[in-house]
């Protein structure tokens, strides 16, 4: 059986080492700038996602430098005054919210929050979801039923009932937040997967490696991952948006991350009971962040499903909210 | 058509067998223990609770017995219509959930039609005039449309609402038999709210699909017989270019039904998202669990009656 493998290791070596040859000598590996200018052009729209994605990591890196406030802080202005929603202005560029803290500083560390989420739901998640459905497709008959099963039934329930439900068991926090979006939410990826794996696993280069004696796990992990890769990179781009959309959701409810905690969901809270009309600025801006970042996400995920997996042009990955 | 059917039907058996034991083992198998939860109360307090108190109550809930005891006997209540006694209420469930469970579906009824109406003219149109302005600019549409938070979208209708006409969604419920008017007044804006996210998505279903079949040689064959346009269009093309846009209407409700939950609370609405809230508030795991049963169940259905249909419409289905 080792002999084996080391003769299947050593055949997929050569054959490797020509591609990789191959691969030198093109343009885009070359010159990665260029193959992301290429992009743009092919994709202003993806290009400006791509932009806004970038600006949310930078906002979230700066945070402690870019903001004028702490954004817990309470401010006090002269004579121990606490400044209760006070309008935009120069002093406060987006207003203060209702007991006095600087709303601009709590967008900024906002952006912080929702990637914090985003990433750790993602890595997490779409990882552990990619894999079971891989293996599930892979291995198809029994082990696939059940999980088809499995995934009908989680989606019969919409993921945001499964979540609170899970955020109620676990209590609010920040870290319980991604627990629950991980189980709750990402279960679709399964299909998406599964349906690719369907395919990838009847292509000649799978046969080819099998009947060289290569064992499962080994096409599983050399063979049959790398093809799904572009399938992953589209979904973990979608689901970070919708991750972050779904932290905003659950802090809304008051279930999410515990209320000083500056999240953009959170910060809408209080315009929901009322307040709105009062001072729109407080319930405006943390949506609008919200908004950009997830639409950023959406045309970026567009253009890479465009670019990398033209033929599921049309349906987006098992969306569902 | 039969045989078809029947294998439909049967899968969808275990579905929902499935669906319950992952309702029942979400909140019976968490670390922890819920009966120490619910005496906890909201605020995670352990200290205050005895052991004495904690006994007491795992036994009344039936806790101290194994698990797939208590996953029998919760089915089997469950299968005679005993949704269990609220936790926090202390009366039946079901009581509290039959007015709130039609409220809520009323909602989403209201806005999965309203999406329907206005998504599929969208997505049409869309596609027939594709690459032209009036695509890009439905295309933008259902973009932005889709990353709109539903909670800030509501927030939003109800500033401008108050702020150019100083009109406020009446709070207060009336169902449709009392005050229909009235009843409308409610519902509408949390309707549409919803509705628009559903919209967009629903669009770009419509448009892809459409997409798809104005390539098919039958359109082609009936542009050759001299049929107007329109009659192409909305006779051959649309109706099989709504099948697939059926099947995506029913995940759709599904996650539509998430989305109420959220519209609930900001328009004050008496259904079963603001109980489901109120129910995570209190730990009142026997309501939560029902109303997580109810809408599983509601939406393995819908898609059990949509699948059918689909096999009656395109008879392809039935011979895969």
């Amino acid at each position: 059986m080792r002999r084996q493998d080391e003769l299947t290791a050593a055949r997929e070596a050569a054959a490797e080492n020509a591609i990789l040859e191959m691969r030198l000598a093109s343009p885009a590996l070359a010159a990665p700038w260029r193959a992301v200018a290429r992009f743009a052009r092919r994709k202003p729209l993806g290009a400006v996602g791509g932009l806004i994605v970038l600006a949310l990591v930078v906002t979230a890196l700066l945070a402690p430098v870019i903001s004028p406030y702490d954004p817990r802080q309470i401010i006090r202005e002269d004579h121990d005054r606490v400044p209760v929603y006070v309008a935009p202005g120069s002093a406060y560029p987006m207003g203060t919210d209702h007991v006095g803290r600087d709303i601009v500083s709590r967008v900024i560390h906002g952006a912080r929050i929702s990637l914090y989420v985003g990433l750790g739901a993602v890595v997490i998640g779409v990882t552990a979801w990619f894999v079971v459905g891989v293996v599930a497709a892979y291995a198809g008959r029994a082990v696939d039923l059940v999980v088809q099963r499995v995934v009908d039934a989680m989606m019969a329930v919409p993921g945001l009932i499964i979540v609170l439900a899970i955020m109620a068991v676990l209590g609010s926090s920040l870290n319980n937040v991604i627990i629950a979006i991980v189980i709750g939410m990402l279960a679709p990826v399964v299909r998406t997967v599964r349906s690719q794996v369907l395919s990838v696993k009847e292509q000649e280069y799978v046969v080819a490696a099998r009947a060289i004696g290569a064992r499962s796990a080994r096409i599983i992990v050399r063979h049959i991952m790398p093809n799904c890769l572009a399938i992953y990179l589209i979904l973990a781009t979608y689901y970070l948006g919708f991750a972050i959309i779904l932290e905003a959701s659950l802090s809304f409810l008051g279930v999410g991350v515990p209320p000083d905690v500056p999240s953009w969901g959170g910060m809408l809270t209080a315009a929901a009971q009322g307040h709105i009309t009062k001072a729109p600025w407080a319930g405006i801006f943390p949506g609008l962040a919200i908004f950009i970042v997830v639409l950023g996400f959406n045309l970026l995920g567009d253009a890479l499903r465009d670019v990398l997996e033209p033929r599921l042009r049309g349906a987006r990955p098992g969306l569902t909210r | 058509m039969g045989k078809y059917a029947i294998r439909r039907t049967l899968l969808f058996i275990p579905t929902l067998l499935v669906a319950t034991i992952l309702v029942f083992t979400l909140f019976w198998i968490v670390p922890g223990d819920p009966a120490l939860a619910i005496l906890a109360g909201g605020e995670g307090d352990t200290g205050s609770v005895s052991p004495e108190q904690l006994r007491q109550l795992r036994q009344s809930l039936g806790l101290d017995r194994p698990i797939y005891v208590q996953y029998a006997s919760w089915l089997a209540n469950v299968l005679h219509g005993d949704l269990g006694t609220s936790l926090w209420y202390k009366t039946p469930v079901w009581h509290q959930l039959k007015d709130r469970f039609l409220v809520t579906m009323e909602l989403a009824v209201m806005a999965i039609v309203l999406a329907v109406c206005a998504a599929v003219p969208l997505g049409v149109t869309s596609a027939v005039k594709q690459d032209t302005g009036l695509d890009y600019l439905s295309r933008i549409f259902s973009s932005i449309g889709i990353a709109l938070p539903t909670f800030w979208l509501g927030i939003l209708i109800v500033y401008f609402l108050a702020y150019f006409f100083e009109w406020l969604p009446p709070l207060g419920y009336a169902t449709v038999w009392d005050d229909p008017l009235l009843n409308l007044q409610q519902l509408i804006l949390p309707a549409l709210t919803l509705a628009f996210n559903d919209l967009a998505f629903t669009a770009r279903v419509t448009r892809s699909s459409m997409l798809e079949v104005m390539r098919e040689d039958y359109l082609r064959t009936a542009r050759a017989k001299g049929l107007k346009e329109l009659r192409v269009v909305g006779r051959h093309a649309l109706k099989n270019a709504l099948l697939p846009v059926l099947t995506v209407s029913g995940y759709q409700f599904a996650r539509l039904l998430g989305g109420v939950i959220i519209v609930e609370s900001i328009f004050v609405v008496p259904g079963m998202g603001t109980l489901l809230i109120d129910s995570i508030i209190h730990r009142d795991f026997i309501v939560l669990q029902a109303i997580v049963l109810l809408i599983a169940a509601v939406v393995l259905i819908l898609n059990l009656m949509i699948d059918l249909t689909y096999g009656v419409l395109d008879p392809r289905v039935r011979y895969q």
